[in-house]
């Protein structure tokens, strides 16, 4: 873990508040030259404090209506390794997030969907068929808000 | 609405894979000229389809190395439960994502703590003080095994 300074914690806040800005425009901000902020923003990647820029897209108007988070557990635990489960899951391009948890579920799952009726399909033909997996609770996310991790 | 054809589709999906790619290696990627590719660029942004950029930061680089996801049913025999309960969850500083849904669960907070003294003290405190809750399940991350925004485009 890297040591944040001041001016780092200013870079990831504006990061954090609007991730299209340019080394520039974040300098200016935070009283840096371009230069100097963009090797600071460099440095922050290469420690993994931040993962590089990502795309936003308009899930709606690219026709995907749906989320659904998933509790699943693992019904044969000892027999099926978390290796295979895992990889199946993680190789089905309608699920965004794996998570191993501890608790009710072994798994959280973010799938993204066209329609309920598209949903339905990834859960039985994909999800339903994943080795090892038992029971499978779904919630259709119908509201989501993110905020800022404070710093 | 413009329908998107297979270029436009290509693009967003090599920017869904790095959006730091330059004009002239994402034209080449796309098998397309760097102008049309940054007029299509260009548009989808227009259009609200590429609504921005996002950067993730890593929390536990932060020093926050507990992360719970707490599952809530509420009791809706008041009227106002979800409003009330959301508007409060909301002054919490270490719930960083809230959702609604239907099904079992009602809402989910996701919360980030320095440690499990820390994580405690804000469950006691913050969390069970939220109103209207009538059962809250935890699940604790272990691992993220996979974490991308990435549509199946």
């Amino acid at each position: 873990m890297i040591d944040l300074d001041d001016t780092d914690r200013a870079i990831l806040r504006a990061l954090q508040n609007d991730g299209g800005q340019s080394a520039a425009a974040v300098g200016k901000k935070v009283g840096l030259s371009q230069p100097a902020c963009w090797r600071r923003i460099k440095a922050l990647q290469t420690a993994g404090v931040i993962r590089p820029r990502a795309v936003v897209l308009n899930k709606e108007s690219l026709g995907f209506g749906v989320s659904v988070f998933l509790g699943i557990k693992l019904a044969t635990k000892g027999r099926v390794s978390l290796e295979d489960f895992e990889r199946a899951v993680t190789a089905i391009p309608e699920v965004q997030v794996v998570q191993h948890v501890l608790g009710l579920y072994d798994y959280r799952l973010r799938v993204v969907a066209r329609d309920l009726a598209d949903f339905e399909r990834v859960l039985r033909r994909r999800i339903m068929t994943l080795p090892g997996v038992g029971d499978v609770e779904a919630n259709v996310v119908l509201s989501e808000e993110r905020r800022d991790i404070s710093l | 609405m413009r329908m998107l054809d297979d270029l436009d589709r290509r693009l967003l999906r090599l920017l869904q894979d790095d959006a730091s790619l330059g004009s002239t290696e994402l034209a080449a990627r796309a098998g397309a000229s760097a102008a049309s590719c940054w007029r299509r660029v260009e548009r989808m942004q227009r259009d609200g389809i590429i609504q921005g950029y996002h950067v993730a930061i890593d929390p536990k680089a932060l020093g926050l190395m507990v992360e719970v996801s707490l599952r809530v049913s509420l009791d809706k025999t008041h009227a106002n439960a979800f409003d009330e309960f959301i508007n409060e969850a909301r002054k919490i500083r270490h719930v960083n994502e809230i959702q609604t849904f239907l099904g079992r669960v009602d809402v989910r907070l996701n919360v980030l703590a320095r440690d499990m003294a820390h994580y405690q003290e804000i469950y006691r405190r913050q969390i069970l003080a939220l109103p209207h809750i009538a059962d809250i399940e935890a699940l604790m991350l272990v691992a993220n095994v996979k974490n991308s925004e990435a549509l199946p485009l």
